[in-house]
């Protein structure tokens, strides 16, 4: 009954012993200091794994050729040639499994992109053959008239006239 | 949709992912928790200083700083995006973000005063236990009873020795808290001074000119509910003088009001002139320097939020009620409206900093403007809207009563 | 018999003395302080982007958003493409609508809620497109501000955040000059450009380098002195992103105007 002082530090000392229970409880064991120190490596380590093991998309267009070498000999002369794959015809993901067949983006909007003639003088966008969005053939997709693996002027006259 | 992008409106060049994503709940942040920190020092300068005339509102302040305690981390919580993690800020703190420190400051800070309330109010717990035990009792008296048990934590000793204990046990958490106080506080100014990425917040001045309108608005807060509940006690005691039950009489309680309030105030005024020179200062300084960033600030400043800055925090928020509790002659009405012009610059000093630090892009190249939600039609603007500031504002006045229950603030035998 | 005076002294110094070890030493351990600086690994991960070469087509931000699962019709991208127009007065406009997803296929510059600026062809004196991602910092400031340790960087470099321990604060997305952080419209925690490690970590380029038709987007290990990047990096005059703020980015540009923000 002498000292009745130090009671409320008694409370606080139970407060803080529970914290630090909870804290071996919650906190994973992989969690603490890495690589770059406490200032920027303080986490848990295996979200690196998981970040490492996020499904890839976008498989590249280096195994495309394989079962498509008609697309790729044509593309081969072609200014289009520096286009991906996967830009107009979607992520590979993992076909031909999963997606068995593609969804084909045959919009304007898609070629557009480049080819929305923009005045910006000798410059690389300058540069590219562009048109009026809003006045070219506004009604027509441009696959209509212009063969996308290969765009060269003389095919378009050939596949307007055929 | 994107966190933010309800409320912002862009104009000219903003990043794409930039919103306004710091609103309503952060500015309710740093004037909850300036409030904490205020009143407890006002009640701290009675305890430690011994400023006599404070003794009436320095038991007051101890217990309302208590009851706005928890209503400091509310709009943190109410802000998070993931507000069920709250709880890593103690599991894995980050001491090298200023936030990481919240959680340890904040529960040292509610030990500090839990305890010295405690302290204070001892023998009142052990004289209520006591005076309930040895009698029939009622169900609310069974609570009371109870609780007042449970607050004494065993130590039924009341003697005069035990009690200069307890003062003086007051004493030292008074003094530690009046640092950890302006700690708690300075930091939260740290939180938005650290951040080299916005040019309205990075600078050093920052935790200064928090802490000082901290305590500014602290007290203003206590003097406002301080004469709203001593009006309330005129009223009563009118009425009960007239039914021949009353003592002190309200002519007494009137006077007694009026002249507590008036020192107060003046209290009031000191760090009211400090905080205005600091935050002049650094304005000057901005505009002096006038580094890269002053175009875009200039023209935030004095343009976009000219409004909110000159004539509602410095004029209205700032000048006014500085008039009004300087000259002579205070009135409790003057001090109300004061007090309340006080609380409205303090809060306008927030909504600057935090919704202004945000008012413009970190391209320097547009501007972001905010549209507070009115209307609740989502749990985003339910929490982060005028509902959710609303709900931070009063929930103190709620405990405060709770607390008052077993802690009463007024009429109370012992010394300190 | 323990009197209660000796058990509450005992007590304090108990609870101190698990409080130290458990928390001051696990934190400050001077061998890991000592690693913070420098770092020893094999790969710093850099990324080079060539502004003279960029036409705004917006391939790299679509197939981000994809490759990422960042929700393809909200308004945030963790990387993103602007185009800026300095007329032959002097002013400059800068734009990139919907972070230059569907590239940019108007002359109108988008000001927002200002609506469109029509700039004419005789009146343009330069314009250019700038790829913008996250720079990877060396002194990475959004790190620093994380409370939780929910954010950190790799031993390659990289800047990762848990989503399992994001508390959704926005700390680190004030902290970053560059604009580069958002919240997860879906997970609802903080987000940002990590270079696709799912992809460099497996030899692969970032999804937004493989979509780039121009090579504009180049990404490359610094610590390889014969990697083709690091090469370009070391003997040509690149740049950097507001290098004023001391987080030593490690994008590197070549061709950046002055005019760039």
């Amino acid at each position: 009954m002498k000292n009745h002082v130090l009671r409320p530090l008694i409370v606080v000392g139970v407060i803080v012993a529970s914290m630090l229970v909870a804290r071996a409880i919650v906190v994973p064991s992989d969690f603490g200091v890495h690589e770059r120190g406490y200032m920027y490596g303080w986490h848990r380590l295996s979200n690196e794994q998981e970040w490492k093991a996020v499904q890839v998309r976008y498989k590249t267009s280096a195994g495309c050729p394989r079962c498509h070498p008609d697309k790729a000999a044509d593309l081969a002369n072609s200014p289009h040639n520096i286009i991906s794959c996967e830009n107009c015809h979607g992520p590979a993901l993992e076909h031909p499994k999963d997606p068995a067949g593609y969804f084909i983006d045959r919009s304007r909007t898609l070629c557009i992109r480049c080819h929305a003639k923009l005045p910006y003088g000798n410059t690389p966008r300058g540069r590219i053959r562009g048109i009026d969005p809003d006045k070219h053939y506004v009604q027509a997709e441009c696959v209509m008239c212009h063969i996308p693996h290969n765009p060269k002027p003389t095919n378009q006259k050939q596949e307007v006239k055929s | 949709m994107v966190h933010g992008e309800l409320w912002t409106i862009k104009e000219f060049f903003v990043y794409p992912n930039e919103y306004i994503y710091w609103s309503i709940q952060i500015v309710m942040y740093p004037f909850m928790t300036g409030l904490v920190a205020g009143a407890f020092v006002l009640s701290s300068l009675y305890h430690v200083f011994g400023f006599k005339q404070l003794k009436e509102i320095a038991r007051f302040s101890l217990v309302f700083s208590f009851a706005l305690l928890p209503c400091a981390p509310m709009p943190l919580l109410l802000h998070l995006q993931q507000p069920l993690r709250n709880h890593y800020v103690l599991m894995t703190p980050h001491f090298s973000s200023a936030i990481a420190a919240f959680g340890i400051v904040f529960m040292t800070y509610g030990v500090i005063v839990a305890s010295e309330l405690w302290f204070v109010y001892r023998r009142h717990f052990v004289e209520t236990a006591l005076g309930l035990r040895d009698r029939p009792r009622s169900l609310t008296e069974t609570l009371r009873y109870g609780m007042a048990r449970m607050l004494t934590l065993g130590a039924w000793d009341v003697s005069e020795p035990a009690l200069e204990k307890d003062e003086k046990a007051v004493k030292v958490l008074a003094a530690t808290g009046i640092p950890v106080a302006c700690f708690l506080h300075g930091y939260a100014g740290f939180i938005f001074g650290s951040v080299k990425a916005n040019a309205l917040w990075m600078t050093p001045l920052m935790p200064v000119i928090f802490i000082c309108s901290a305590v500014v608005s602290g007290i203003a807060l206590c003097i406002l509910t301080f004469i709203v509940i001593s009006q309330g006690r005129i009223m009563i005691n009118t009425w009960k003088l007239k039914h021949d039950i009353g003592t002190p009489s309200p002519e007494e309680l009137k006077s007694a009001e009026l002249t507590i309030v008036t020192q107060t105030s003046r209290y009031l005024l000191i760090f009211l002139v400090l905080a205005i020179t600091l935050e002049l200062l650094d304005l000057i300084f901005r505009g002096y320097t006038a580094v890269k960033s002053w175009d875009i600030l200039r023209s935030v400043i004095y343009e976009k939020d000219f409004v909110n800055i000159f004539i509602l925090q410095y004029g209205l928020g700032n000048v006014v009620p500085f008039l009004l509790l300087l000259l002579p002659g205070l009135t409790i009405r003057r001090a109300v409206a004061g007090t309340l012009l006080v609380l409205l610059g303090v809060f306008m000093m927030r909504w600057n900093v935090v919704i202004g630090g945000q008012a413009f892009s970190a391209s320097f190249a547009g501007f972001m403007e905010y549209r507070m939600p009115i209307l609740p039609t989502s749990m985003e603007t339910l929490k982060e809207g005028v509902f959710g500031a609303l709900l931070v504002i009063f929930t103190p006045f709620v405990l405060f009563f709770l607390l008052t229950r077993m802690m009463p603030v007024f009429d109370t035998k012992d010394s300190h | 018999m323990i009197s209660r005076r000796e058990f509450c002294h005992k007590a304090v110094i108990a609870v101190g003395g698990i409080m130290i070890p458990l928390t001051a030493l696990e934190l400050f351990d001077p061998r890991r302080l000592a690693a913070e600086k420098g770092g020893s690994g094999t790969t710093r991960w850099a990324f080079l982007v060539d502004a003279h070469k960029c036409v705004g087509c917006g391939f790299c931000v679509k197939s981000c958003k994809i490759e990422n699962q960042t929700p393809y019709d909200s308004n945030v991208s963790r990387t993103w493409v602007e185009r800026y127009v300095v007329t032959k007065d002097g002013n400059t406009y800068i734009d990139s609508p919907k972070a230059c997803r569907d590239g940019f296929t108007t002359t109108k510059i988008d000001q927002n809620h200002q609506g469109m600026k029509d700039i004419r062809t005789e009146d343009v004196a330069k314009a250019f497109f700038v790829p913008k991602l996250c720079n990877q910092c060396d002194n990475p400031p959004c790190v620093q501000v994380c409370p939780v340790g929910a954010t950190y960087q790799t031993e390659d470099g990289v800047v990762l955040v848990d989503r399992s321990w994001c508390i959704g604060c926005g700390y680190c997305v004030m902290g970053c000059p560059y604009g580069v952080r958002f919240f997860h419209p879906e997970h609802h925690v903080a987000e940002k450009c990590n270079f696709c490690y799912h992809r460099i970590t497996k030899g692969m380029k970032t999804a937004c380098v493989d979509a780039c038709p121009f090579g504009a987007r180049r990404i490359g290990n610094l610590r390889d002195k014969d990697d083709p990047v690091t090469k370009v990096i070391m003997t040509e005059r690149v740049n950097v992103l507001k290098e004023e703020y001391g987080t030593k980015p490690q994008v590197f540009y070549l061709g950046l105007s002055m005019e760039v923000k």
